[in-house]
């Protein structure tokens, strides 16, 4: 018998075989052809193999892996329902606040499935490619993780009954669809830039924290143990966020600028996206965690500016917009929960007034501008509601061209001067809500042009329900939207004191726990 | 906050998600498979052109010629979201590891006479780089495909086609070593016995039709690859020639094709039952990928079959012919 004695491998080397060992350069077909979208964006890598795996990481193990934690997922989450854990939230509010992630969410992930997994046929290098096609395989499990444990919050509560429907065409859900469609149209590199570095890596706390803890903060162990189960893919995650940054800039010094304008661009554009957190932190968790502001200064001011130090030594500098951002963190939440307050006729959640006690926290929070700007306006809703009088907003509003958030975000150094800003592009007007989104339209107007911005869309009689007939006499155009947007007047929208969730959480708690 | 909660039977408003009550009806509680795959895939007032395909919407069903009313007229008959696919191969996994680790405690590689063991290897090995092209092929369709019931399991076909390759790389390193892989990626680059399947290989990465792609990898070329090595060279030739024990370490990769062959024949045969144009697009792209495939086979088959390789592979081809027929794409006979 063959008695040589077998070399062992290290860790790394075995890997090394399994991974980018499959791996050939190909010559009946030139690379180019197979690799068709490795170009065009003007980067350029010299090496594939200088590329480190973040994580070593082969299939049998992650099945392994995967499968002990989607055991556990599942047995919670069936527990959660069978036991009506969802009487066990703090108040029924919080249960909007789901209301939100789930017409956003999933859409955001399933995105993000389907981007990682072009990015695993199109990058050109096995590591790259195994690591993507993990993730984009761990989107999808938390598209319908997520799915899966809020359909049970759908047979008891109203707003969640057609988020698919609604997270196509609801104005404010057109700021993550526009966010992520953006990404996923563009080349593997920039997406890769936006999502693995500018989204997970450095915002993903601030997504994270609001409702995993707010979650379990709030009494929900179902919402908080997707959350938790998605963390532990969101590590593998971040690891090659870093990895694909650090990659790209020691490959060329061209590539700087290239990645210094994606990095401005992305993180603006997250920061945005993100408005939408920090008014849940703020105004829809009845148990606070911290304040949004507080969030900011922990995970980006200071866990994010290490980050940045990190990233020095290649030339990348903070975004300008940083300066911006911190400016707004005193304002951001109000103003955006204002907005969604005024427009609650158009919501698939309910607003509410905060209460005495909670205007005192955030007083307490926001020293330099609650009470200042934003406590008189809602004592002033207060008032109107105590007279019978719930104010409400029906007129569409102005959206940023590029973020798609209605014009509410005021100057950095006037808190009372909405900005506002304009750019003619071959003859028609284009608006925005700050120099960033605007610089972000004037690098790529052809792109931005195309958005689909729902007031516009309205304005263009495209956001009608079907079969209604906008000419016919007695015709509402805001019934026939909300129509078209499938939101049950009365039912998903409106505010939440006098709400059926209201009446029936109530009613039903009781019935709990009653002896 | 802790409440003592005491159960209680409290009437739903309703049962599922409007756009799935839309599709089951309003009184039937969806499986989860239902609930994670039905209409997901975002589908109306897309944004923005992709810049590496401009003249289509990012999500865009003229990606292929295949034309279906309802994009998710496709099922998986395994039902597999990511939790039950991933519980499923885990608990194959399991039975891998552990016929992986009775074989090296045994030392069963020892009993296997040399020659069959060379054999193995040497068709073996280069077929991680096969299975590594069906990663990326089903990746590709994947990400270009269009409605979540078929391209969810394009990607988990493609992640099992990994799986494929790394077990083929451990049988490598269980029966010989690095030197052995080093040596069947050299053949299969340069060896003229593996030029045909590699040249086919390297044809179908540039494939742009992702439902061809799907019938070329998937039907044709997995349809005649893993008969022919799994069941035809390892279960039977080298089952008899000493290495009964080869084939616990390729038990997966049987139970791996016909589970997944239910989802591609469910496939395959939905898209040809839509219509006529359909049924004859797909039976025209069996026809162009079949000869090569069987063609780019055989010199491969002849590593380990010697002269009966022919009669294999004409043995092969009828059942992948009654296959089609089956599915709903019979090919012409030839004109003899
Ligand atoms: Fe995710
Ligand atoms: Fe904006």
């Amino acid at each position: 018998m063959d008695m040589k004695v077998k070399k062992k491998l290290a860790l790394k080397e075995k890997f090394a075989l399994m991974t980018r060992g499959l791996a050939w350069e190909t010559s009946y077909e030139p690379m180019e052809a197979v690799y068709p979208q490795m170009a065009y964006e003007g980067l350029r890598i010299h090496n594939w193999d200088a590329w480190e795996d973040p994580f070593r990481m082969t299939m049998d193990a992650y099945w392994k892996y995967q499968a002990e934690k989607e055991r556990k997922l599942y047995a919670i989450i069936d527990a959660f329902a069978q036991n009506n854990g969802h009487l066990g939230v703090t108040d029924a509010r919080y249960i909007n606040a789901l209301k939100i992630f789930l017409s956003a969410v999933p859409m955001l992930e399933y995105n993000a499935h389907r981007g990682f997994a072009r990015l695993g046929r199109e990058m050109r290098g096995v590591g790259p490619q195994i690591a993507c096609q993990m993730q984009a395989i761990d989107e999808l499990r938390h598209a319908q993780t997520q799915i899966h444990s809020l359909s049970n919050y759908n047979r008891f509560y109203n707003g969640f009954h057609d988020w698919k429907h609604m997270s196509d065409r609801v104005w404010y859900l057109s700021v993550p669809k526009s966010f992520f469609e953006d990404a996923c149209t563009c080349g593997p590199f920039e997406f890769i830039i936006a999502i693995s570095f500018s989204f997970e890596y450095v915002l993903t706390n601030l997504v994270f924290m609001p409702f995993i803890s707010g979650a379990a903060y709030n009494g929900d162990l179902g919402a908080m143990t997707f959350g938790f189960s998605a963390q532990s893919d969101e590590a593998r995650h971040m690891t090659l966020g870093l990895e694909v940054i650090k990659f790209m800039l020691e490959q060329d010094p061209a590539n700087l600028p290239i990645i210094q304008r994606w990095i401005d661009k992305w993180t603006w554009r997250g920061v945005r996206l993100l408005t939408i957190v920090a008014m849940l932190m703020d105004y829809m968790l009845p148990k606070r965690i911290m304040s949004w502001k507080e969030a900011w200064e922990l995970y980006f001011e200071e866990n994010g500016m290490a980050l940045f130090n990190d990233l020095a030594r290649y030339g990348i500098k903070l975004p300008d917009c940083t300066e911006l951002i911190r400016k707004e963190k005193d304002h951001l939440s109000h103003q955006a929960w204002n907005a969604f307050y005024t427009a609650g006729m158009m919501t698939n959640f309910h607003t509410w007034i905060p209460t005495p006690e909670e205007m005192d926290w955030l007083a307490s929070k926001y020293p330099d501008s609650f009470d200042q700007y934003y406590r008189p306006r809602f004592e002033h809703y207060r008032e109107l509601e105590k007279a019978g009088k719930r104010f409400y907003n029906t007129s569409l509003p102005q959206l940023c061209q590029v973020c798609q958030i209605p014009m509410l975000f005021t100057e950095g150094d006037d808190p009372t001067q909405i900005a506002y800003r304009q750019v003619t592009h071959q003859g028609d007007k284009y608006h925005f809500c700050s120099d960033y989104c605007r610089d972000i339209f004037t690098h790529e107007p052809d792109k931005y042009v195309e958005a689909w911005l729902p007031a516009h869309q309205i304005f263009m009689g495209n956001c009608f329900n079907p079969g209604d007939d906008p000419s016919a006499a007695g015709f509402d155009p805001k019934k026939s939207v909300l129509d078209y947007w499938h939101i049950a007047f009365g039912r998903d929208n409106m505010d939440f004191e006098g709400s059926e969730d209201q009446k029936n959480f109530a009613a039903w708690r009781d019935q709990a726990t009653r002896n | 906050m802790q409440i003592d909660l005491r159960t209680v039977a409290i009437e739903p408003l309703r049962l599922t998600f409007d756009h799935i009550a839309r599709r089951l009806g309003p009184d039937r509680q969806p499986s989860r498979y239902q609930e994670g795959t039905l209409d997901i895939q975002p589908c109306d007032n897309l944004q923005y052109r992709p810049t590496w395909d401009p003249a289509r919407q990012l999500y865009d069903p003229a990606r292929t010629r295949i034309v279906m009313r309802d994009w998710y007229a496709f099922k998986d008959p395994r039902q597999y979201y990511y939790g039950a696919w991933t519980m499923a191969r885990a608990r194959q996994q399991e039975a891998v590891e552990s016929s992986f680790a009775l074989f090296e405690s045994r030392d069963l590689g020892s009993l296997i006479p040399a020659e069959t063991r060379h054999t193995a290897l040497q068709l073996l090995l280069p077929l991680r780089h096969v299975a590594y092209a069906a990663n990326l092929n089903n990746t590709a369709m994947c990400a270009y495909g269009y409605g979540t019931a078929v391209t969810q399991p394009c990607m988990f076909q493609a992640m099992d086609q990994l799986g494929i390759a790394q077990y083929l790389t451990q049988i490598g390193l269980l029966l010989g070593d690095s030197a052995d892989l080093d040596d069947g990626r050299n053949r299969w680059l340069g060896d003229g016995r593996w030029q045909e399947l590699r040249r086919l290989v390297e044809n179908t990465l540039v494939q742009k039709d992702w439902f061809e792609l799907l019938v070329a990898q998937n039907l044709v070329i997995d349809g005649l690859l893993y008969p022919l090595v799994y069941q035809q060279v390892i279960d039977k030739r080298l089952a008899a020639a000493g290495g009964v024990s080869l084939t616990v370490l390729t038990a997966f990769m049987n139970d791996w094709f016909s589970e997944a062959a239910r989802w591609v024949d469910a496939t395959i045969k939905t898209a040809a039952a839509e219509s006529p144009a359909n049924a004859a697009l797909i039976t025209a792209w069996i026809a162009r990928w079949k000869q090569r495939a069987s063609d780019a086979l055989e010199p491969v088959a002849e590593l380990a079959l010697g002269e009966s390789a022919a009669s294999v592979m004409e043995h092969l081809n009828l059942a992948l012919e009654a296959r089609c027929a089956r599915l709903g794409v019979p090919l012409a006979k030839e004109a003899a």
